[in-house]
């Protein structure tokens, strides 16, 4: 690594193979179009082939010119500029969507387009969902975890291409979802919405992130593995796990795009939450608390708070978070001793979630004047801040009497927007403002003022939402259950829907504002991309060293 | 203390470190899910449950393909308040043969568990075209578009074989007759509707949906699917405090 730069003149390791794979596929996938009688399938796997298409010729082009060439004494850091630069564009989209729908059902006469069926709130709820889920979480989690990787073992990207197949992969397969949910191919399952083909795809891609994680650490130059990586590693892992199994469909015929889930009522329904609630335990809480454990110690410049508690609230978090899916079917068909269980574990679950905060919050300890002076600290702080509350809420509401009032209402909306604007959104943020002069080799991000402004913006919008959902959801709930001193139910359902009213359109407008948010830290990241290097700083020519 | 030495050995051995969390993130599924496969009381068998005829099947996958389940739910729960809105709470058996289940976690719009037999098919209709034309407050989308559209089903056959393959219990009669009995479903004149109703059972209703006597549209099966709801068990002779029942 400390040896002067050079340039190797071969080609990363794999580029043929790639080609290769990419043109065969491109075949293969023209060959599907032409040959089915299903529109949306031909259009799917035609979008196949227009990615295979584009790199091979990329490919083709990259390594006849020579200009694809490999640089094995440097950190790959193109990959995660491309990352950052994909995680701010989705971000921007997947929030762009969701207040769309929120205006959908603040004013339906307006936003809605009787000619238009793919933009009914049914199509653009999981493209919503899975923009900023998958696609801006997956993308912050994907360029954080190769940077923190590299760093903390000291060791390029292992899989001389792969990196960059898993960066295009999963963008493909998240054109794929996107596109599929707006023409209507979605399996009917919340969070696991892509159809078979959209799953295989990414299930190649997430083997490949998989290996290029794993083969790094083998590479590794420190003997520890840095605490990042545990959690890093153990969101990889499950989600395959998760994916696998949730997913498991057959198709109706090699050549549709439709397929039906091999399981079904009751089981799948337990199934699918054991999915879909580690689908929060791992991608949105465990990919992110790794963030968490690089960003913050890096940007106070102090060691992480306790060692031994990381330790401890690392296997506690990731065992009892498996456990916690029944709380979403309280009070279904679902038989009752899995509902207890669920809801135990639950409860269980404030304690290593509580861990975490604390392990983050403590870090600034000797630092907390760094609140007052940066914005990206102040970001962080309030990220873990609105972890520690959403993890206090959760398990409330997963107490079957709460649940009895919570389920089916706002206040879930509301939980999950304080978890994932405030918690997963702020640290993802936070982490960028970070990685943006480090991977473009600046001083320092080109305005600090755009960042309070961002920071202020979006908290007042995240309170704003979250304030008008816990409104709405209790008071839905309340109505739901009410009864007049005669004994009959005092309210009609669209009663309850008219009194939301309100809500819906501050929901809305806390929605434009956590969105403005992020447009003026696009405005940001691109003047910094943009401005004269001020030194060639040491980021990528030296490892810096771990803090552990 | 010696333990924290212990754990030095998944900070250096990342396979040890993968198989840590493989286990460890194992143990809660299998315990809570793996039973529901073989318990006998998960799913108690009730009179009356069947497969979905061929028209229902093409509803019910129009219904998941427009994500209605985001803002309806099909889980009544036993609460008084559900049980006096909606009916009779939900049964385990009664989503048996859903690929994949319904029951929603969110009602922006009311349950639909029990919403069949409820309204009229013109009321459906006229709903699912211009939701504020029946209710001036609801927030749902139109779906006009429902009623233009031819439905397709030329692969109706190979959809139940797969469904079949999942183990919902359609026969090989069933299969056979797949479009005929879904063309008898929707023309309220047809002479095969006896035949649809030998299969799939006497209550089997055949009605031109959408009000469109000249096609088979999207409407139709969507209609068809919301009509037939929640009906398949008979809750007057249902008796949920009998002992079998009680488990």
């Amino acid at each position: 690594m400390s040896a002067p730069s050079k340039i190797s003149a071969s080609p990363p390791a794999g580029s043929g193979v790639l080609l290769v794979i990419s043109a065969v596929g491109a075949f293969l996938a023209i060959l599907g179009a032409g040959l089915t009688q299903d529109p949306i399938f031909r259009l799917q796997i035609g979008t196949i082939a227009l990615a295979g298409v584009i790199a091979a010729f990329v490919l083709n082009g990259g390594l006849a010119g020579g200009t694809l060439r490999d640089h094995p004494d440097q950190y790959s850091d193109n990959v995660i500029k491309a990352g950052v630069i994909a995680t701010m564009f989705w971000a921007a989209a997947g929030l762009l969507v969701g207040v769309i729908i929120a205006a959908q059902l603040s004013w339906p006469r307006i936003f809605y387009f009787p000619e238009f069926g793919f933009l009914n709130f049914g199509r653009l709820r999981p493209l919503h969902t899975s923009a900023v889920i998958f696609a801006f979480g997956g993308n912050a989690l994907i360029a954080t975890s190769f940077w923190v990787v590299q760093r903390t073992c000291k060791a390029r990207l292992a899989g001389g291409i792969t990196p960059w197949f898993v960066f295009w992969g999963y963008q493909l397969f998240i054109v794929l979802a996107a596109t599929g949910y707006l023409m209507g191919a979605t399996q009917g399952k919340e969070y696991a919405e892509p159809e078979w083909y959209t799953d295989l795809w990414l299930t190649i891609v997430w083997v490949a992130y998989l290996l290029v994680f794993l083969g790094t650490i083998w590479k590794r130059k420190e003997p520890h593995i840095y605490v990042a990586n545990w959690f890093y590693l153990a969101f990889i892992v499950t989600i395959a796990l998760l994916h696998l199994v949730n997913n498991a469909a057959i198709p109706v015929g090699l050549l549709n795009h439709k397929s039906y889930d091999v399981f079904s009522g009751v089981q799948d329904a337990l199934v699918q939450w054991w999915y879909g609630h580690n689908a929060v335990g791992f991608f949105l809480t465990a990919g992110f608390l790794a963030m968490m454990y690089y960003f913050v110690p890096k940007r106070v410049e102090r060691p992480v708070y306790s060692y031994r508690l990381s330790i401890v609230h690392f296997w506690a978090l990731i065992f009892i978070y498996i456990w916690a899916g029944p709380h979403h079917l309280h009070y279904t068909a679902l038989p009752q001793w899995a509902q207890t269980l669920g809801m135990t574990f639950s409860i269980m679950l404030w304690m290593p979630s509580w861990g975490g905060m604390i392990n983050g919050l403590m870090t600034l300890s000797g630092a907390w004047d760094k609140l007052r002076t940066d914005p990206v600290v102040r970001m962080m702080v309030v990220s873990i801040a609105f972890y520690g509350m959403s993890t206090f809420e959760g398990p409330v509401m997963s107490i079957r009497a709460v649940n009895a009032l919570s389920h089916y209402t706002d206040w879930t909306i509301g939980h999950v927007h304080s978890g994932a604007l405030g918690w997963v959104g702020f640290i993802s943020f936070g982490a960028i403002y970070c990685l943006v002069p480090w991977l473009w080799k600046k001083k320092e991000m080109y305005s600090t003022k755009l960042i309070e402004w961002h920071f202020w913006i979006a908290t007042t919008g995240i309170l704003l939402y979250i304030a008008a959902m816990w409104v709405s959801g209790i008071m839905e709930g309340l109505m739901w259950r009410e009864y007049t001193p005669q004994g009959f139910l005092a309210y009609s359902f669209i009663e309850t829907v008219s009194a939301k009213h309100i809500e819906n359109v501050i929901r809305t407008v806390g929605g434009l504002m956590y969105l403005a948010g992020a447009l003026i830290m696009i405005v940001n990241v691109w003047k910094t991309i943009a401005s004269p290097s001020a030194e060639p700083a040491e980021a990528s020519a030296a490892p810096a060293t771990a803090i552990a | 203390m010696s333990l924290w030495k212990q754990h030095a050995k998944f900070e250096r051995h990342s396979l040890l470190l993968i198989v840590g969390i493989l286990l460890v993130v194992s143990i809660g599924g299998l315990v809570e899910i793996a039973p529901l496969f073989w318990l006998q009381g998960t799913i108690e068998k009730v009179q009356g449950v069947r497969p979905y005829t061929p028209l229902e099947l093409a509803g019910r996958d129009i219904y998941v393909r427009e994500g209605c389940y985001l803002c309806h739910s099909q889980m009544i729960r036993p609460l008084r308040d559900e049980v006096e809105r909606y009916g009779h709470y939900s049964l385990a058996a009664e989503s048996m043969y859903d690929h994949p289940f319904q029951w929603g976690s969110k009602r922006t719009g009311p349950d639909l568990a029990r919403v069949g037999g409820k309204y009229s098919d013109s009321w459906h209709r006229d709903h699912l075209m211009d939701p504020r034309s029946v209710v001036p407050e609801s927030v749902m989308p139109p779906y006009k578009f429902l009623a233009d559209k031819e439905l397709d089903y030329h692969d109706i056959v190979d959809r139940m074989k797969t469904l079949r393959t999942e183990g919902v219990p359609y026969t090989a009669d069933e299969i056979a007759n797949a479009k005929k009995d879904l063309e008898a479903q929707a023309d309220p004149f047809s002479t095969d509707a006896v035949a649809l109703r030998g299969r799939y059972g006497a209550k089997v209703v055949n009605r031109d949906f959408d009000g469109d006597p000249n096609k088979i549209t999207e409407m139709d099966a969507l209609v068809a699917y919301l009509q037939m709801l929640g009906t398949l068990v008979d809750f007057k002779s249902y008796k949920a405090q009998a002992p079998e029942n009680q488990r």
